[in-house]
């Protein structure tokens, strides 16, 4: 669905935020884009959907460069930003001015996506609190059945409940013609519900792989502080050394997604290495 | 573990938390296997969909195609073409086998390790096991 080849961009002339960035991005997968403050992460949307112009490499969606912007293509994206804009507009009179443009949208999904979000189906958007402005917004992008759905810090400012919602939701919408790009800070909302984890580090992709990859190459436990057995990555805490380990047994544990963050953006770790060579040359 | 904690609207509540040791797709078997056994699901009756089940588990629809593709290997669930998922009609007895056999294959073999470094005959886990068989069917309810 997504290629992005050899793409290089920056804001400034000699400072390139992103360089050389190599990324596939397939239907029937959310993907999970995490990168610390500043690492580029909207801009690197931004770029996929087009809003922003590759320096060098290009952005395709479905084998079409993104910044040619043909309606053709831009039918089948949907990009929800972090800062939203919405109109002094009913939910009516946004739908009937917005929805025209995505030939897939689905009433009765939005609908339905409203209620589940308990947002009131008739009130001015921009009267809405900020929260029930980005479930609005939220439900909307879901419901234009858009091939590509990119969205950048969905979870931001949605309380408690709305989070467990939006997973309820975005896992019920996945279907294997749609592409899902969410990018946080906050890994624990996200847990079950991304199959695929991009991490974005110093203008690149550190690591791009299935959680089912991860949890086949690397085992997640916390050993006594007296250990030494090496590891891949590891940090102390109270409970004793957190750590990533090549899983030499086979057994399942489940993905620390802020531990493996913190390691594939540590700089120092073995793990990036070790990931990168294919399974078989891995001592078993 | 997977628990109900409470229904609304006829509709079960599910809180998903999930143990850290197991692989979730097979959580959500185990799940789906206690409903066949504990009868809240019937033979040939059938089954929520791939994206039903995720929504109300809140996970990635792929794991829980997973689940499906492994149950289904299992001969617990069957596809129809069109229409969805459904028990297959011998789910509980195949539930069952399935469970027995890996009781057998690997929780038996760790009680072994245990009772003979312990020196307990097997004498004494007979008459315990008897005891509480008797105490298991004094405090069924009439």
């Amino acid at each position: 669905m997504v290629d992005i080849q050899n793409m290089s961009f920056g804001y400034r002339r000699h400072s390139p935020l992103l360089h050389k960035v190599q990324l596939s991005l397939s239907r029937g997968h959310i993907y999970g884009l995490l990168g610390k403050n500043g690492a580029g992460k909207s801009t690197l949307l931004k770029n996929i959907v087009g809003l922003a112009f590759p320096q060098a490499g290009q952005c395709l969606i479905d084998g079409v460069s993104a910044q040619r912007r043909l309606p053709s293509m831009l039918e089948e994206v949907y990009f929800l930003a972090e800062e939203l804009y919405v109109p002094a507009l009913t939910a009516a009179q946004f739908v009937a001015n917005t929805a025209g443009f995505y030939p897939r949208f689905r009433q009765e999904e939005l609908t339905r996506y409203l209620h589940e979000f308990e947002v009131p189906a008739h009130a001015v958007l921009s009267k809405l609190s900020f929260g029930q402005q980005k479930k609005f917004m939220i439900a909307f992008a879901l419901a234009t059945n858009t091939g590509l759905l990119v969205m950048d810090e969905p979870t931001n400012g949605l309380d408690i409940p709305s989070k467990a919602q939006f997973r309820r939701i975005m896992a019920s919408a996945l279907t294997e013609e749609r592409c899902m790009v969410i990018s946080t800070h906050q890994v624990r909302d996200l847990d079950s519900l991304i199959d695929t984890v991009v991490v974005l580090h110093d203008g690149q992709i550190a690591l791009n792989h299935s959680l089912d990859q991860l949890t086949d190459q690397l085992t997640f436990a916390t050993l006594p502080t007296t250990d030494t057995t090496p590891v891949l990555y590891a940090e102390d805490s109270v409970r004793g050394r957190q750590a990533i380990v090549p899983n030499a047994t086979g057994a399942y544990s489940r993905v620390d997604l802020e531990l493996l963050f913190n390691a594939a953006t540590s700089g120092s770790s073995t793990l990036l290495p070790y990931l990168k060579q294919p399974s078989y040359a891995q001592p078993v | 573990m997977l628990a109900c904690v409470k229904s609304k609207c006829n509709q079960e509540e599910i809180n998903m938390e999930f143990k850290d040791n197991e692989a979730i797709y097979l959580q959500i078997a185990g799940y789906m296997s206690d409903h066949i056994l504990l009868g809240k699901w019937a033979g040939d009756e059938k089954i929520p969909s791939v994206r039903e089940l995720a929504g109300d588990l809140q996970v990635n629809p792929n794991t829980v195609m997973r689940t499906y593709d492994l149950l289904q290997q299992q001969e617990v669930i069957y596809n129809k073409r069109g229409l969805g998922f459904f028990v297959a009609p011998e789910a509980a007895q195949q539930v069952k086998a399935l469970r027995k056999e890996r009781f057998l294959q690997q929780e038996l073999p760790e009680f072994f390790k245990t009772v003979s470094l312990l020196d307990i005959s097997l004498e004494e886990v007979q008459e315990r096991y008897t005891r509480f068989q008797q105490e298991q069917t004094a405090t069924l309810p009439s």
